[in-house]
C-alpha cells in the first residue's frame, strides 16, 4: 500500500539551531503514528511544517503520491490534513456551534453544521452540547470542539500535538477510543507525545528524533516503555563522566510534601515533592517542559505568592512564608529561566541590573541612596571574571547577546557568595563557548561547599554537571539516580513518566 | 490584491528619537494648527503670533505664564511617580480639589489669624487632603484589584461635589450676596507674591525645589530604582524582591499630595478663596505635561511652560481672532496625539505588504 505522507530530505534551520536535519520517513495510510522526542527534537518543526505553518528550507512533503506544495495552513486543509494545537484557539464568550461554523472554510447554515456536528458528536462518542458556551467547559470538553472542528472538514489526516498533557486520566481513556475510531474509519492520524506508555498504548509505529534528525523508526508492537525510553536517550551513556565526589555531609534544603492546587488548566500542579540537598551537592532537575518546572521555580523564589502545602527548610529554618526579599538576605540565589524581562532588564545598564538582584545587601546602599561606586566595581568584578565581553557596565543589557548577559547573570550570583543557588535552564539557547563556561563555573562553585538545584529540560547537561538527577512528569519528582554509573533505562522509563 | 498592515516591534528603538519626539509633535502641531487657522480665514502667521508671542512680551504675560505652568509643574512632577511605575493616577483634579478643600478649610476655620504659621499649616493640609484622596485608588487597587483609572477618575467628580457642597452650604460667604463661594482667606493665609501687582508666587520655588527632589529620587535612590524597575519589567521586580503593593501606595501618595499642594496655591494664591471653579483642568492637563517631559523632572518643567502658553493663548485668540477659548485645549489635544503618535512609530515598524 502506498504511504499517505512521505518526508522526504526536510531541513529547516533557526538561527543557531538545526530544527530539522534531513527528515524522511513515511507514514502509513490508517495508521496511528506517534512521533517521540525530547524537547528540541525537532517534532513540532516538523508537524508545522506538513500543516503549512512553516516553510522548509530544502525537502519534500509527498503526499497521496503527489508532490505537495504546502504554504499555508489553508492549502493543508484543502490536501484534507487538519491539526489539533496544545493550545486552543477558541472564542470564550461564544457557543460551541459559533466557534464551530468559525472554522469552517466552506459556506453552510448553522443549522445544517450543527446536524452535522452532532452526526459526529454521535458516532465517536464526543460528549458536547452545541449551544452552551465555550467558558463553560472543561478543558477535556474543548479540546473535543477543537477536534470536532477538524473533523467537519472532513479531514484525511490529523495531526495531534500533545494531546493529553492537559487531560486527566479518565479523559485520556476516552480519546484514545475515540482516536482508534477515527483510524479505523479511514483517518491517519499523527500524534505527537513524550509519554512512553501513552505512545505503547496507542500507535502503530513511532518514529523517535533527536537534535532534529529521526534515528530510529519503530513498529510500535516490538517494542516496550523500556526499549523506546533507552533508544529517546541511549546515546547519553557514553557522554556522562566521573563527577567529583560531594565533600559535606550536612542538609542545606530539603522540601517536604510540596503540593500546589491552582485552578488554572495551562498549569502543572506539584504533587508532593520531597528531596534532600546536601552541601556541595549539585542536584538536577529533569523533565520535558510543561511537568511543572516553572511553578517549582516560582515557588522556590515566591513570586506570585503561590499557594501550596508541605514545607521548604533551608538550614533549619522553615522559609515557606519567607519573602523573595528575605530568602535572599539568607544567601539562596535564584537565575530564572527568562533573562531579559526577569533575572535582568533590558533596558537597564549592567549596574543597574547588579543592584536588580543585590539590593537586599547592605554594601551596596548608603541609607536610602545608592551606591554607584560599589555597583560599578562590583559589575566590573563580574565582567572580569566571567569573561563577559562588553565594552562598558554602562552598557544596557538588553545589547549582549544572550551567552555574555548569561554569564553576567550567573556571575552576578556566584559573587555574592550564596549557599544555595537555584538555575532554571542556565544554557538554553547560549553559544557552545558560553555554555562550557558556565558549566565548569557551577562545578567549581559546588566544590566550594555551594549547593545548586539545576531545572533543566537539557539532559546532556545535567548528565555533565549534576552529582544527582530526578525527573519532574506531571508534577511529580521520580526518585533520584546518581549520575555516576547511571542506569540510562531507568531515566529514559522516568522521562516517559514511568516511576517506580 | 489584499493589503496587511503588520506593526512590528523594533529591535532597537532610538533614545536619541524618544527625546527628540516631543519637539516633533510641536512641529506637527503648529502645522496642523496652521491649517485649523486657515480653515477659519485667519493668517496662520498673525494668529500664531496672538496666540504664542504677544501673550508673554511683556512682564504681566511672563508673570501669568508661570502662575499657570505652577500648578502644572507641580501635578505633573508627582504624576510622574505614577506613571513610571505604570500606575496610571487619572484623578489628580480631584487631588487638587481635595487638597483646595483641606488647605482652604484651615484658612476658613482660623479667619481672624493673623499667625505666620497659618500659611504653613494651610500648604500641609493641602498636600494632605490631596495625598488622602489619592490613597482610595491605591487602597482599593492592592486590596480588590480594581482599576486604578477608574477609580481615581471616578473620584475626581466626588471631590468638585464635595467643594460644591461647602461653598452653597457651610462655608457660604454671609456677606458673598448668595454667591457659591467662600468669604476670602485672612492675609496670613495668602501665598505671597514675588513682586508687587504681578501674580507669580512663591510656588515656583515650590516647584522648582519638587523638580530637583524628584530628579536626586529618580538618579540617585534606591526608591526611584524600585519605581523604574517595576515600570519596565513588573517580573524582574518581583525577581528583585520589591513589593509592588507598597510601591503603588507611595506612588499615589506622592502624586496626591503634589496635586493637593497645587490646589491649595490655586486657592491660597492667585485666587484668595474658595469657590466652584478653582481649575480649568489642571489636573487634566498635567497628565499630557507629564509625557510631553518624558517622565523627566527638567522636561517637566519645560513642558508646563509650553502648555501653560496655550492656556494664556487661548485667553488671547478669544480676546483678538474672536474663537473660542476651547482652541487652547484643542492645542493640547493634538501635541498629545502627535506625541503618542511619534512614540508609536519610534517602538514600532509599521510596513504594508
Amino acid at each position: 500500500m502506498q504511504p499517505i505522507v512521505e518526508f522526504q530530505n526536510i531541513c529547516k534551520e533557526y538561527p543557531g539551531v538545526v530544527a530539522n536535519n534531513n527528515v524522511s520517513f513515511e507514514i502509513t495510510r490508517q495508521s496511528i503514528h506517534a512521533i517521540l522526542g525530547e524537547n528540541g527534537a525537532g517534532k513540532s518543526t516538523l508537524v508545522k511544517i506538513l500543516y503549512g505553518h512553516v516553510k522548509p528550507d530544502k525537502g519534500q512533503i509527498i503526499i497521496n503520491s503527489d508532490l505537495a506544495t504546502i504554504n499555508s495552513p489553508t492549502t493543508a486543509q484543502s490536501l484534507g490534513i487538519n491539526m489539533v494545537f496544545q493550545h486552543f484557539s477558541l472564542f470564550e464568550s461564544l457557543t460551541v456551534a459559533e466557534n464551530l461554523i468559525l472554522g469552517m472554510s466552506e459556506k453552510i447554515s448553522l443549522s445544517k453544521l450543527k446536524s452535522k456536528s452532532e452526526s459526529i458528536c454521535n458516532k465517536y462518542g464526543f460528549n458536547l452540547n452545541l449551544n452552551s458556551p465555550i467558558s463553560a467547559l472543561s478543558v477535556g470538553q474543548r479540546q473535543s470542539v477543537e477536534i470536532v472542528r477538524s473533523l467537519l472538514n472532513n479531514p484525511e489526516i490529523l495531526i495531534m500535538d500533545e494531546p493529553t498533557s492537559v487531560l486527566t486520566p479518565e479523559e485520556i481513556k476516552k480519546l484514545f477510543k475515540i482516536i482508534k475510531k477515527l483510524v479505523a474509519d479511514g483517518l491517519t492520524v499523527i500524534f505527537i507525545s513524550h509519554k512512553l506508555d501513552e505512545i505503547i498504548n496507542l500507535s502503530d509505529h513511532v518514529t523517535i528524533m533527536r537534535n532534529g534528525k529521526v534515528v530510529s523508526n519503530l513498529t510500535t508492537k516490538n517494542e516496550d516503555p523500556e526499549s523506546l525510553g533507552y533508544k529517546m536517550l541511549g546515546y547519553k551513556v557514553s557522554k556522562t563522566k566521573q563527577i567529583n565526589n560531594i565533600n559535606y555531609s550536612e542538609d542545606v534544603l530539603s522540601l517536604n510534601n510540596l503540593s500546589s492546587y491552582s485552578q488554572d488548566p495551562f498549569t502543572t500542579n506539584l504533587n508532593k515533592i520531597n528531596f534532600k540537598l546536601k552541601k556541595g551537592q549539585i542536584f538536577g532537575i529533569a523533565g520535558v517542559a510543561g511537568n511543572g518546572q516553572k511553578e517549582l521555580m516560582e515557588i522556590l523564589l515566591n513570586e506570585n505568592d503561590y499557594e501550596f502545602n508541605g514545607n521548604i527548610i533551608f538550614k533549619n529554618i522553615n522559609i515557606n512564608k519567607l519573602s523573595t526579599f528575605q530568602r535572599k538576605s539568607l544567601s539562596i540565589s535564584y537565575v530564572t529561566e527568562q533573562r531579559l524581562g526577569h533575572s535582568a532588564v533590558p533596558e537597564m545598564s549592567l549596574s543597574e541590573n547588579i543592584l536588580l538582584s543585590m539590593n537586599h545587601k547592605a554594601e551596596f546602599k548608603r541609607g536610602d541612596f545608592i551606591n554607584f561606586d560599589r555597583i560599578n566595581s562590583y559589575a566590573n568584578d563580574v565582567i572580569k571574571n566571567f569573561n563577559v565581553d562588553t565594552p562598558s557596565f554602562n552598557v544596557k543589557a538588553g545589547k549582549l547577546s544572550g551567552g555574555n548577559l548569561q554569564k553576567f547573570i550567573i556571575g552576578r550570583e556566584i559573587m555574592s557568595n550564596p549557599e544555595l543557588l537555584i538555575l532554571s535552564q542556565p544554557t538554553w539557547g547560549i553559544d557552545a563557548g558560553s555554555e562550557a563556561f558556565i558549566k565548569k563555573s557551577l562545578i567549581e562553585l559546588s566544590q566550594k561547599g555551594v549547593s545548586i538545584i539545576i531545572i533543566s529540560h537539557d539532559l546532556d547537561e545535567l548528565l555533565e554537571v549534576c552529582h544527582n538527577i530526578s525527573v519532574l512528569y506531571e508534577g511529580s519528582l521520580s526518585k533520584s539516580l546518581n549520575v555516576e554509573n547511571i542506569d540510562i533505562t531507568k531515566l529514559g522509563k522516568y522521562m516517559g513518566g514511568l516511576f517506580d | 490584491m489584499v493589503y496587511l498592515i503588520s506593526i512590528k516591534l523594533r529591535d532597537d528603538y532610538s533614545n536619541f528619537i524618544f527625546y527628540l519626539s516631543p519637539l516633533v509633535a510641536v512641529v506637527l502641531t503648529l502645522f496642523f494648527g496652521s491649517f485649523i487657522f486657515l480653515i477659519l480665514d485667519l493668517s496662520p502667521i498673525e494668529s500664531f503670533k496672538i496666540f504664542f508671542i504677544s501673550p508673554i512680551s511683556n512682564s504681566y504675560g511672563i508673570s501669568e505664564l508661570f502662575v499657570k505652568a505652577t500648578p502644572l509643574a507641580i501635578i505633573a512632577l508627582g504624576l510622574s511617580y505614577c506613571f513610571k511605575n505604570n500606575i496610571y493616577n487619572i484623578g489628580a483634579e480631584g487631588q487638587l480639589t481635595m487638597g483646595a478643600i483641606f488647605g482652604g478649610g484651615i484658612g476658613l476655620l482660623f479667619n481672624d489669624s493673623t499667625s505666620i504659621f497659618l500659611l504653613p499649616l494651610m500648604i500641609l493640609f493641602g498636600a494632605i487632603g490631596g495625598a488622602f484622596w489619592a490613597s482610595i485608588p491605591a487602597l482599593l487597587k492592592t486590596k480588590f484589584n480594581t482599576n486604578e483609572i477608574l477609580t481615581s477618575l471616578m473620584l475626581t467628580y466626588v471631590a468638585l461635589f464635595i467643594l460644591d457642597y461647602f461653598v452653597v452650604g457651610p462655608w457660604k460667604d454671609p456677606a458673598g450676596y448668595g454667591l457659591p463661594k467662600s468669604m476670602p482667606f485672612p492675609d496670613a493665609g495668602r501665598l505671597p507674591v514675588l513682586f508687587d501687582g504681578l501674580r507669580i508666587h512663591i510656588g515656583v520655588f515650590f516647584a522648582i525645589i519638587i523638580c530637583f527632589i524628584t530628579h536626586i529620587v529618580y538618579n540617585k535612590t534606591l526608591f526611584g530604582f524600585k519605581l523604574r524597575v517595576s515600570g519596565l519589567s513588573s517580573k524582574a521586580s518581583q525577581y528583585a524582591g520589591f513589593k509592588y503593593k507598597n510601591l503603588i501606595f507611595y506612588t499615589f501618595i506622592i502624586s496626591g499630595a503634589c496635586a493637593g499642594l497645587a490646589g491649595l496655591f490655586e486657592v491660597s494664591g492667585p485666587i484668595g478663596l474658595l469657590y466652584r471653579d478653582i481649575s480649568p483642568n489642571y489636573g487634566f492637563t498635567a497628565i499630557i505635561v507629564a509625557f510631553l517631559g518624558r517622565l523627566n523632572p527638567i522636561g517637566i518643567i519645560l513642558s508646563s511652560l509650553l502648555i501653560a502658553l496655550t492656556y494664556l493663548g487661548a485667553e488671547d485668540a478669544q480676546l483678538f481672532l474672536k474663537i473660542p477659548s476651547a482652541v487652547g485645549f484643542v492645542f493640547q489635544g493634538l501635541v498629545l496625539f502627535f506625541l503618542l503618535g511619534t512614540d508609536f512609530l519610534n517602538k514600532y515598524k509599521v510596513s504594508i505588504s
